[in-house]
């Protein structure tokens, strides 16, 4: 990808490590040039748009080309993607299995439903927005997406890496987004 | 057998009255008291003449301007190829209906949906738990005055500026709530930036999201560039 402009970034900042020791700011760009190229997402899906999410993995889309594979377990993955419309029963368990993600993980709201509660947004049992359990980093429209679309959303996944200043994030110095559904607020019984 | 002799056949054997009803559009339904439900589902399932072995669908329905639920049963028969229709009301305050799950197995989960959905409470049912809503979830929601809760689990179940549409299909503004969730633009907040000392688990900062206010905008309208990688 031709986006070595960006991340080579002018500005060489130096950043102060926990033990003392001093990083020049392009390391990032190398650990998230690896990072950026092995973007495992998650094979999890909860309706229809999740037959998209499947076509994404096959041949055609080929993600497997920028080291998007996907992965069983939320323990490997790096992108939870919310394909499909979500239950309130689905709710705790979609939480769960992005509490189970190490970090840095990612989230990409895929289709209307997960925006926003879709064409169920009259229904009482529909989430309205997967953003209002866990926070979501790229919204795709559509009803559902195409898999070109899952692909760049994947990419803009890629690009968000691509600038984030992860040594700084990973000593803790980059503040926490705001977790829509922290643990103190989640009224749920922990039945597994 | 027609629809009307099976009634008859029905009525007989019960030795009570078995309402009739061949007028509404659909199929025509006999109607029983509730509590001689459980005795009328034994005779269809065990006459010879009726036999009805097949459980296709059972249902119930809520009319709050007679004050009851109704329950029905579609029954079919394949040794005698006919079908029928049975129903039988109950007090929607206290509905209460014999388990006809020891006849047909079916009707296991089927009574599960219909406590579900409509409360009824099934007398004998070995298992009657929620089907399909989670086991901590308030109301009844096929009920025709079910009103939904303001959030669910700790989660708003309104986005802030949606409409929620109420019984009886009117639509109804909602003003926003503080506890919704709605992502701002990036605020370091002192107590969240801190380092999480007893959870080492806990999400730890993620990269800055500097358009994450306006989450229903396409984040894909812009192609950036990298045109090169199509194929
Ligand atoms: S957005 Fe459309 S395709 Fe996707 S889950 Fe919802 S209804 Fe299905």
């Amino acid at each position: 990808m031709s986006s070595s402009d960006d991340m080579v970034d002018d500005k060489v900042k130096v950043e102060q490590g926990p033990n003392g020791g001093a990083v020049a700011g392009p390391i990032d760009s190398l650990f998230n040039l690896a990072r950026k190229n092995s973007l495992w997402y998650l094979l999890f899906g909860t309706a229809c748009c999740a037959i998209e999410l499947m076509q994404t993995g096959g041949p055609r889309t080929d993600t497997d080309r920028f080291g998007m594979v996907f992965r069983p377990t939320p323990r490997q993955a790096d992108v939870l993607i919310l394909a499909g419309t979500i239950t309130y029963k689905m709710a705790s368990r979609i939480r769960r299995l992005y509490d189970q993600m190490a970090e840095p993980k990612y989230v990409i709201s895929m289709g209307s439903c997960a925006n926003t509660g879709g064409l169920f947004q009259a229904s009482y049992s529909v989430l309205k927005g997967g953003d209002l359990i866990v926070p979501v980093d790229v919204y795709l429209p559509g009803c559902p997406c195409r898999p070109e679309s899952l692909t760049e959303g994947l990419m803009l996944v890629q690009q968000i890496i691509e600038k984030e200043p992860w040594l700084k994030k990973a000593w803790g110095k980059v503040p926490a987004p705001k977790d829509p559904w922290p643990e103190e607020s989640r009224e749920c019984k922990d039945d597994s | 057998m027609t629809p009307e002799a099976i009634k008859d056949l029905l009525a007989a054997k019960l030795a009570a009255d078995v309402g009739w009803n061949d007028e509404l559009a659909g199929d025509p339904f006999a109607t029983v008291e509730a509590d001689k439900w459980h005795e009328a589902c034994r005779i269809a399932k065990d006459e010879p003449e009726l036999f009805f072995d097949f459980l296709r669908a059972q249902t119930g329905t809520d009319y709050p301007d007679d004050g009851s639920i109704e329950v029905v049963v579609h029954l079919f028969s394949y040794k005698n190829r006919h079908s029928f229709v049975l129903k039988t009301r109950v007090d929607r305050k206290k509905p209460l209906v014999q388990s006809v799950q020891d006849l047909w197995p079916a009707a296991n989960w089927y009574e599960r949906e219909i406590f579900d959905l409509l409360g009824v409470e099934f007398s004998g049912h070995p298992d009657l738990r929620r089907l399909v809503l989670p086991e901590d979830w308030v109301g009844h929601p096929l009920r025709k005055d079910y009103k939904e809760q303001d959030s669910y689990q700790g989660i708003s179940t309104l986005r802030p500026g949606y409409a929620r549409v109420e019984a009886g299909g009117k639509k109804k503004k909602k003003k926003k709530k503080a506890k919704t969730a709605e992502p701002k633009p990036e605020e370091p907040k002192p107590e969240e930036s801190k380092p999480e000392e007893s959870k080492p688990e806990e999400p730890k900062p993620e990269e800055p999201k500097p358009e994450e206010s306006k989450p229903e905008e396409s984040k894909i309208s812009k192609p950036s560039g990298d045109g090169e990688d199509e194929v």
